[in-house]
């Protein structure tokens, strides 16, 4: 299994740079989103060795090199559905049960 | 001293004109004024070879389906003779998953042509995936812009999803911590890249959209026998409801009333850190569809080919537990499990079909993919974790961002009507705002208000005296 703390020449990583302090931010933003540099990331080949933090160069999909700190070695997406929701499980259930009332009520099946 | 966005962003007019290869001043008629309908079609495509480039495309032609289970369900709750007919347009049947690929794929089709290398679009919707897609099909490059995680680097999972997917197309994904100056980056990628600029708000894009009208008439006419009495569609940015609109008149459904549905998220600040994570919807809502129909010239052309008040005969609000009812509910009863924002307009169009005669016919015109991020209880258990309430109630007590309220019974879904007469007050507030100081409108600037408000001179003269007062 690939260390993955340390990327190598070639590996799929990700690096993070900053690309607006807060001074240079654009004006009339809230102060919550204000008062925070404009951060980005993107993925692409590492062009030599680095840990993470380190400064490192990528090759993306695009062909373009973009330098920035190490912050993730083969990154994965982590999103999932999660547990039902208990306030909706029984919605398919009743109004099923609802419907079939009033087909019935109507006078059956149509 | 000039920061580096407003070095990027006085050079955006000349960049933005490289990068959409067209010149958008052939179009000026006055600092307010435009002609709109030559824009539309400068490109030169006819409505037939729009078609023909879907086709090719893998696009379009998706299924039309009644849904007669929720409809009977909606009867049910219904006085005598009221309950509309529901059908829904399944657009998640398109290859990418959303209405969102007939704009891509005329805007690649123009990017191949012009012989661009690649194309850029920021987006942190089902376009990024339409634009990925395409592109791949195309083989040109692809940047996809997003603002994707709030300044903890929380993923708002929705977003995280479509970079995924947008990736998986083999785009470059460039993903960003909240706040508008996404478009300060693009720009500066058009300019390094010397891309094309695949705007969502391009006549290329709003074009590509108005098959889907097109098709739904003719569906319908098939179908019924007539265009549908009503067209309901989900509003963001406004190009899905102008594209729709347009489609359909030039079909000739002239009868066909155009609704336009969001989800409510008032009380929310759309470039928030704080409240980025907990809207619990990244489009289809107020916090694009108000702002967007009111000023259409703030996005990322000079002129916006998206001008949804010319169409809109409606505008109706859901909340959000709502939408997220109805999103269970269609999978359960209808066998569509489809992503909750693309089910706007059906939670609406339930409301709707409630007060309309049996005769009436109401379509739903989109649906979108959904899986895991994108789903409505993805969406329900991050709301959870980012502190929001989550409970079964009275969808009245819904509060943007710290209450998510199902409803209990279907007979508690009801859309609520946003005041369209005041979205065309505030847009004429802005053209003025918007025109060099000291500017005196024309006869021809009140007719132009007129048109991209849907009212008359006197309507448009009535407002700028009132504001004029004020």
């Amino acid at each position: 299994m690939a260390d993955a703390t340390r990327a190598r020449e070639g590996d799929w990583v990700e690096v993070e740079c900053k690309l607006l302090d807060p001074a240079d931010r654009s004006k009339n933003l809230p102060p919550e989103t204000a008062e925070k540099p404009l951060m980005m990331w993107v993925k692409g080949f590492a062009q030599g060795g680095a840990g993470m933090g380190e400064e490192l160069t990528i090759e993306t999909m695009t062909g373009r090199k973009v330098t920035g700190a190490l912050s993730a070695v083969n990154p994965g997406y982590f999103i999932t559905y999660g547990n039902p929701i208990p306030e909706l499980t029984h919605v398919g259930r009743d109004l099923r049960k609802q419907l079939a009332a009033y087909r019935v009520a109507q006078g059956g099946e149509r | 001293m000039a920061t580096k966005f407003d070095a990027i962003m006085a050079r955006r007019g000349e960049i933005m004109r490289k990068a959409l290869g067209m010149d958008y001043s052939e179009f000026e008629l006055s600092p307010i004024a435009f002609d709109y309908e030559r824009m539309m079609t400068a490109h030169g495509y006819s409505l037939d070879d729009i078609v023909g480039i879907q086709t090719r495309a893998g696009v379009g032609n998706t299924p039309l389906l009644e849904l007669r289970n929720i409809t009977d369900l909606v009867r049910s709750i219904s006085e005598p003779g009221k309950g509309a007919r529901i059908f829904v347009k399944d657009e998640a049947a398109n290859l990418a998953g959303a209405f969102k690929d007939r704009r891509a794929s005329v805007s690649i089709h123009v990017a191949k042509e012009k012989g661009y290398e690649g194309v850029i679009a920021a987006t942190s919707g089902n376009y990024g995936a339409a634009v990925a897609s395409q592109a791949a099909r195309n083989g040109l490059k692809c940047i996809i812009c997003q603002e994707t995680y709030d300044s903890r680097k929380i993923g708002q999972p929705e977003i995280v999803e479509k970079g995924r997917i947008c990736e998986a197309y083999g785009a470059e994904v460039v993903q960003m911590t909240v706040g508008p100056e996404l478009f300060f980056h693009m720009v500066e990628l058009l300019d390094v890249t010397g891309y094309f600029a695949a705007s969502l708000y391009s006549s290329f894009g709003v074009s590509g959209i108005e098959t889907l009208g097109l098709e739904i008439s003719n569906e319908m006419r098939s179908l019924t026998g007539a265009d549908p009495t009503h067209v309901i569609v989900t509003h963001a940015g406004g190009g899905n409801t102008t594209g729709t609109a347009r489609g359909l008149k030039r079909a000739g459904a002239s009868g066909t009333q155009i609704v336009s549905a969001s989800v409510d998220l008032s009380g929310l600040h759309m470039a928030s850190d704080d409240d980025f994570n907990r809207k619990s919807f990244t489009t289809g809502h107020t916090g694009f569809g108000v702002p967007f129909a009111t000023w259409p010239d703030r996005a990322d052309v000079p002129r916006n080919a998206a001008r949804p008040l010319r169409y809109i005969d409606r505008y109706l609000t859901v909340t959000q537990g709502e939408v997220f009812y109805i999103t269970e509910a269609m999978a359960k009863l209808e066998g569509l499990e489809r992503g909750p924002a693309g089910n706007t307009a059906m939670t609406a169009a339930v409301s709707l079909a409630r007060d309309l005669p049996r005769e009436a016919t109401i379509v739903v015109q989109e649906t979108e993919y959904t899986g895991a991020g994108k789903h409505h209880w993805s969406q329900l258990n991050f709301a959870r974790e980012m502190g929001v309430e989550v409970r079964a109630g009275d969808p009245r007590d819904n509060a943007p961002g710290k209450v998510i309220v199902i409803p209990e019974a279907i007979e508690q879904i009801k859309a609520n009507d946003f005041d369209v007469a005041r979205m065309r007050k505030s847009y004429v507030r802005n053209a003025l705002k918007n025109a060099p100081e000291g500017y005196a409108p024309t006869a021809d600037d009140i007719g132009f208000l007129a048109a991209d408000t849907n009212s008359d001179a006197a309507a448009v003269e009535a407002i700028m005296a009132e504001l004029k007062e004020a």
